[in-house]
C-alpha cells in the first residue's frame, strides 16, 4: 500500500522507510540469527515497531492528553505530578487515576500493544 | 583486569591451580564484571567489583555464607577478597541448571519444575527470613519508601502515576512485619532451575536489612511474571508461596501487606526502567537495550493503577 502523497520528502515515507529496516530485521537477523545478535536485533525491531506506532498515533494520543489535562484544569504533566505531590489533591485521586489512567492505555499501545493487562 | 591472560593467571595463582580455561564473560553489570571459568576441571564463577563501586564483594561473600549454613540454596562459596588493586572479588562454585527466565517459564523440560517452584522459593524465603538479623549486622537497613522517592527525586521524574502511587503508598504503609535478611531482588533470573525446581539463589548484590515481605512482594509484581499470568514468579498460586513460607518461618502472610510491597515493587521497577535509559541517554554505556528499557515504563504505570483501581 502506497501512503498519501508527500510533496516535501515524496515516497517512501519516513513510516515506509522504518517499516522496511524493521522488516529487514526480523527477516535477516531474528529469524537467522544466533545468540546475542538474535537478541539485539529482536530488541532493535522492537524499537522501530515502537516509533512507527509513535508517528501513527502520536498526534491523536498528544491532543487527547491535552484535552485530558485541561479537563482537571492542568498544564502538563509535571505540574499534575506536583498538585498530587503536595495533597492538595488527595480528595480526588481517583478521579486522576481515572483520568492519566486514559494517557497510560494509549502510550502502553504505543510501546508494547501486546503487553498483557 | 580486563586482560584475559592477565585474568587468567591471577587465577590460577589465587585458586592454586594449574590450568585455567573456557573464560568466558557473562554480564556487564554496572557494578561487576562476571565470568564463567574453568579451574582443573572444576567450572567456577568469578564476580570482580570494578572500580568505583560503592558494593562490597567481600561482604556478600559474608552474607551468602551466613545464609548457607543456615541451608538456604545458594552457589557454594570458593573464595573471596580483595586483589592487589584492592577491588573485591567472589569466586563461587558454578551451578548447573537454567536461569533465563523465558525458558524455565515456557520449557516443557521444566513443567515439573514449574508445579513445585512457589513452594520453594516460599520455604527458601522462610528460612532466610528466620535467620536473625542480628547475624547479618554489616547489611544496611533502608527505608524502601524513603529510597524509592529519593531515587524519583534523584532522577527528576515528572510522572503523576508514580506520585499517586506513593501518595497511596504513604497512607496505606502496614506497620512492619520484622526485621530480617532482604535478598532485595528475589526473582526469576536470579535462581538456578532443574527439573526438580529450585538449586540455588543468586546476586546478593542488593541484600539489606528490612521487613521481610518486601522480598514476597518483589516475587509477586507483575514485571517478575514475564508475561505469564500465575501471580507468584510467573509459575505458581499465593497460597503456595505463603503456606510454604509460614511453614518455615513460623510467620502468618497478610495478603495485604504483600499488596502494599507489591505496590512498591511496581514503582521501583518503574524508576529503575527510567534509570537504565538514563545511563544510555548520559552516555554511560550507550546500548538501544537500555534505551528500549525507558518505554516500559508505560507498563508499570498500567500496572500501578490496575493495582491501585478502588483502593482509593
Amino acid at each position: 500500500m502506497v501512503s498519501e502523497v508527500d510533496d516535501v520528502y515524496g515516497s517512501p515515507t519516513a513510516e515506509e522507510l522504518l517499516q522496511a529496516v524493521r522488516e529487514w530485521l526480523e527477516r535477516e537477523l531474528v529469524a537467522e540469527g544466533t545468540g546475542r545478535q538474535r537478541f539485539d536485533a529482536r530488541v532493535a525491531a522492537n524499537v522501530l515497531a515502537i516509533v512507527e506506532r509513535e508517528l501513527a498515533h502520536g498526534d491523536r494520543h498528544r491532543r487527547r492528553h491535552a484535552e485530558r489535562l485541561a479537563s482537571l484544569g492542568i498544564t502538563d504533566d509535571r505540574t499534575l505530578a506536583a498538585l498530587i505531590r503536595s495533597g492538595d489533591a488527595d480528595h480526588r485521586l481517583a478521579e486522576i487515576a481515572a483520568t492519566v489512567g486514559e494517557t497510560v492505555a494509549d502510550r502502553l499501545a504505543v510501546d508494547d500493544p501486546g503487553y498483557p493487562t | 583486569m580486563s586482560d584475559r591472560s592477565q585474568l587468567s593467571a591471577w587465577l590460577a595463582q589465587h585458586l592454586d591451580a594449574r590450568n585455567i580455561d573456557k573464560i568466558e564473560r557473562l554480564s556487564g553489570g554496572a557494578s561487576r564484571e562476571t565470568y564463567h571459568f574453568v579451574a582443573d576441571g572444576r567450572p567456577l564463577v568469578v564476580q570482580l567489583q570494578r572500580p568505583g563501586s560503592e558494593r562490597s564483594l567481600p561482604d556478600e561473600a559474608e552474607l551468602v555464607r551466613l545464609v548457607a549454613r543456615h541451608a538456604v540454596p545458594v552457589a557454594p562459596m570458593v573464595a573471596s577478597g580483595t586483589d592487589g588493586t584492592g577491588a573485591g572479588f567472589l569466586i563461587t562454585e558454578l551451578v548447573p541448571g537454567e536461569t533465563i527466565a523465558r525458558r524455565i517459564l515456557r520449557d516443557q523440560r521444566y513443567e515439573m519444575a514449574r508445579s513445585l517452584l512457589a513452594g520453594q522459593l516460599g520455604a527458601a524465603l522462610g528460612v532466610l527470613h528466620a535467620i536473625d538479623s542480628d547475624e547479618a549486622d554489616h547489611l544496611q537497613a533502608l527505608d524502601q519508601l524513603v529510597a524509592a522517592r529519593s531515587y524519583l527525586d534523584e532522577l527528576d521524574i515528572a510522572s503523576p502515576v508514580f506520585e499517586l502511587a506513593l501518595r497511596w503508598l504513604a497512607a496505606h504503609r502496614p506497620p512492619p512485619s520484622g526485621l530480617g535478611i532482604v535478598h532485595g531482588d528475589f526473582r526469576l533470573g536470579n535462581f538456578v532451575i532443574d527439573e526438580g525446581g529450585l538449586v540455588a539463589v543468586l546476586d546478593w548484590e542488593l541484600a539489606h536489612l528490612g521487613d521481610p515481605m518486601e522480598d514476597l512482594g518483589w516475587l509477586c509484581s507483575k514485571a517478575w511474571r514475564f508475561g505469564s499470568r500465575a501471580p507468584v514468579a510467573g509459575v505458581g498460586e499465593y497460597d503456595q508461596l505463603y503456606r510454604a513460607y509460614e511453614r518455615e518461618s513460623g510467620v502468618a502472610v497478610d495478603s495485604g501487606v504483600v499488596l502494599w510491597w507489591r505496590v512498591l515493587a511496581t514503582l521501583k521497577w518503574g524508576t529503575m526502567c527510567v534509570g537504565q535509559a538514563r545511563v544510555h541517554l548520559d552516555g554511560l554505556t550507550r546500548s538501544h537495550e537500555l534505551a528500549a528499557i525507558g518505554r516500559r515504563v508505560s507498563q508499570t504505570e498500567h500496572d500501578l493503577l490496575t493495582e491501585l483501581e478502588g483502593r482509593w
